[in-house]
């Protein structure tokens, strides 16, 4: 066959495999914006989910839901977000290409592939039963801390690394500490990157659902008055929804819910990529 | 005076410096301990499983049904749930991901870049809830309608949607590979006459491959540990089956349905911790190999 042919029919068959992939978020999107954008009222956003007269949780709006996937943001950035970041500075800063920084961070990556259902069960062994804090928020707060944890870490040691040696060697020869170095210049010109990594992470915990199923969602609970009771969440109150047997009451709420839940989702993305792109024209080197 | 005051301040300095160190050392300390926990929790429940129970009877039992008066403990209705839904997600995802990956990264003019690319980025954002009310609710319908399949719910719903959740990872670790690839060998090939197309099959790919088998690996590793659009969508049957028409429950699901049902201390709850423990061995050996992989590669071009 002629090469230029051979070649306009496969480049026109990757082309395809483009198409498809963005076939499938627009379908996907598609159906969850079409659906649920008819559900949205403010009566969703100001009332906890009620129960129709078969009990099904199928009624009222989605107020306690979203409440308590904020509180689990809430938690994961008090938790996670400072542990991960000013860890992630002392293993690049100060430990820098020892042998044992490297297994560490082999060992880290790695945990940033363990699935979330496992981190669940860390969750339930450790802190629901061994530290006896029951099914609650904080078990839930903290499991969802320790599943993102090694994100936020990776992300900080990339943005960290990312920033030129000259700019440390320079400061530390004008008689700067190791440490007003980090505080002045590392940490500054690699915020864009931490902050991008730690929203990203953010978004994850909020969409995260099997680590809350074994540690402390539950159908019917409301606004959680402290950190040790059951809550309910935006991905548990659509995963609800679909199992709920009153099908036609429940799946538009189902839409609506994760409408609600992109839309924080997608926001929190696109800060994140607004973000990393206004610091880029900021600092060039 | 002058030489007293100087020390006064050297010394703030250097109680600022250590104090400093020591705040850092310890949030490193405690997530590379919190991070260490998993091997012990995991494995500290799944002991007393294995103190009872055959480990080779676990492994090759063909039923899993903990809960009945006559608790049988076998595996592999689970373990073959994840490898028939993974497996046939990966044969949809695997030429899919990688034409996408090359049609970014060599052929798409940089127009088209800057859509496509968030898009992948979105679709990588997308919660696995939402993947998974998809294929409960819409996805599911239209495989009914085809293959008129007895459960409506069942492996094939579960690896229509796991290939699109293996996508995004798929193609963002590939490209970063093809674009690693200098640029001078692809106008060392074109001035050779070669054309694009032959550039790319016989110049780019080879040379990127280990990334692409990594980005592979990576995304097969995702497909095995993912849960909730798993549960939602395949309808979590615990059956032993190679039929993709059938309901089947992976491990991520069996343990997301039967941990909140289990005891603390009882059998069941064991169990569930061997198998967890399972697919965390399962996932691990995944990753280490393509970390492995990407780290051969990476001393292959320095």
């Amino acid at each position: 066959m002629n090469r230029r042919l051979k070649e306009r029919i496969i480049f026109n068959l990757l082309r395809g495999c483009a198409i498809i992939v963005v076939l499938m978020l627009v379908v996907i999107l598609g159906y969850v914006v079409v659906n649920g954008a008819g559900m949205l009222s403010i009566d969703l956003f100001t009332q906890d989910p009620a129960p129709n007269r078969h009990g099904a949780m199928v009624n009222g709006g989605i107020l306690s839901p979203i409440v308590g996937t904020i509180m689990l943001m809430m938690l994961v950035l008090i938790i996670a977000i400072p542990i991960g970041v000013l860890g992630s500075i002392f293993l690049v800063e100060y430990w820098g290409d020892s042998k044992l920084s490297r297994i560490w961070w082999l060992v880290i990556n790695n945990l940033a592939g363990v699935p979330s259902i496992v981190w669940g069960l860390l969750g339930v062994a450790l802190l629901v039963y061994y530290l006896n804090f029951g099914l609650s928020l904080i078990a839930a707060g903290i499991t969802l801390s320790l599943l993102v944890l090694p994100i936020i870490m990776v992300s900080t040691k990339e943005a960290v690394e990312a920033v030129p040696s000259s700019i440390y060697e320079a400061s530390v020869a004008l008689g700067a500490t190791k440490f007003q170095t980090i505080i002045h210049h590392i940490l500054p010109y690699s915020a864009s990157g931490i902050l991008t990594g730690t929203i990203l992470s953010l978004s994850r915990a909020a969409g995260e659902t099997a680590p809350l199923l074994l540690t402390g969602v539950a159908v019917n609970a409301s606004i959680p008055d402290g950190l040790f009771s059951k809550f309910q969440a935006l991905p548990y109150y659509i995963y609800l929804m679909t199992q709920t047997s009153d099908r036609s009451a429940a799946i538009p709420m189902a839409y609506a819910a994760a409408l609600v839940l992109i839309l924080i989702i997608v926001g929190m993305n696109l800060v994140a990529i607004i973000l990393r792109n206004n610091y880029r024209k900021k600092y060039r080197w | 005076m002058a030489f007293k005051k100087k020390k006064s301040k050297l010394s703030v300095d250097a109680l600022r410096e250590n104090g400093a160190r020591a705040l850092l050392f310890a949030c490193a300390f405690v997530s590379l301990i919190t991070l260490g926990l998993v091997f012990i929790f995991l494995l500290g429940n799944a002991i007393p499983f294995f103190q009872a129970n055959d480990l080779w009877a676990f492994l090759t039992g063909k039923v899993w049904s903990p809960f009945s008066d006559y608790p049988l403990y076998g595996v592999l209705p689970l373990l073959m749930g994840t490898i028939l839904v993974s497996l046939v997600a990966a044969i949809i995802a695997i030429p899919i991901g990688i034409g996408c990956t090359v049609y970014l990264s060599e052929i798409a003019d940089p127009k088209v870049k800057r859509i496509l690319k968030p898009v992948i980025e979105v679709l990588a954002g997308v919660p696995s809830v939402v993947y998974g009310l998809f294929a409960a609710l819409v996805l599911s319908n239209w495989i009914f309608d085809i293959f008129h399949p007895v459960a409506r719910l069942n492996a094939l719903n579960g690896a229509l949607i796991l290939s699109v959740m293996m996508i995004p990872i798929l193609v963002s670790v590939a490209e970063e590979a093809m674009n690693s690839v200098p640029g001078s060998l692809r106008e060392a090939s074109l001035a050779l006459g070669a054309t694009k197309w032959e550039t790319i099959r016989m110049v780019v790919i080879p040379a990127s491959l280990p990334g692409i088998v990594a980005a592979v690996v990576l995304s097969v590793g995702r497909a095995v540990g993912e849960t909730m659009a798993v549960i939602m969508a395949t309808g979590s049957a615990t059956q032993f089956t190679i039929s993709i028409l059938d309901s089947v429950r992976p491990i991520t699901a069996a343990l997301a349905i039967d941990v909140p049902e289990s005891v603390a201390g009882s059998m069941q709850y064991y169990s569930l911790f061997a198998v967890g423990l399972l697919l965390f061995v399962i996932t691990f050996s995944i990753n280490l190999l393509a970390d492995f992989v990407l780290a051969r590669y990476k001393e292959a071009y320095n």
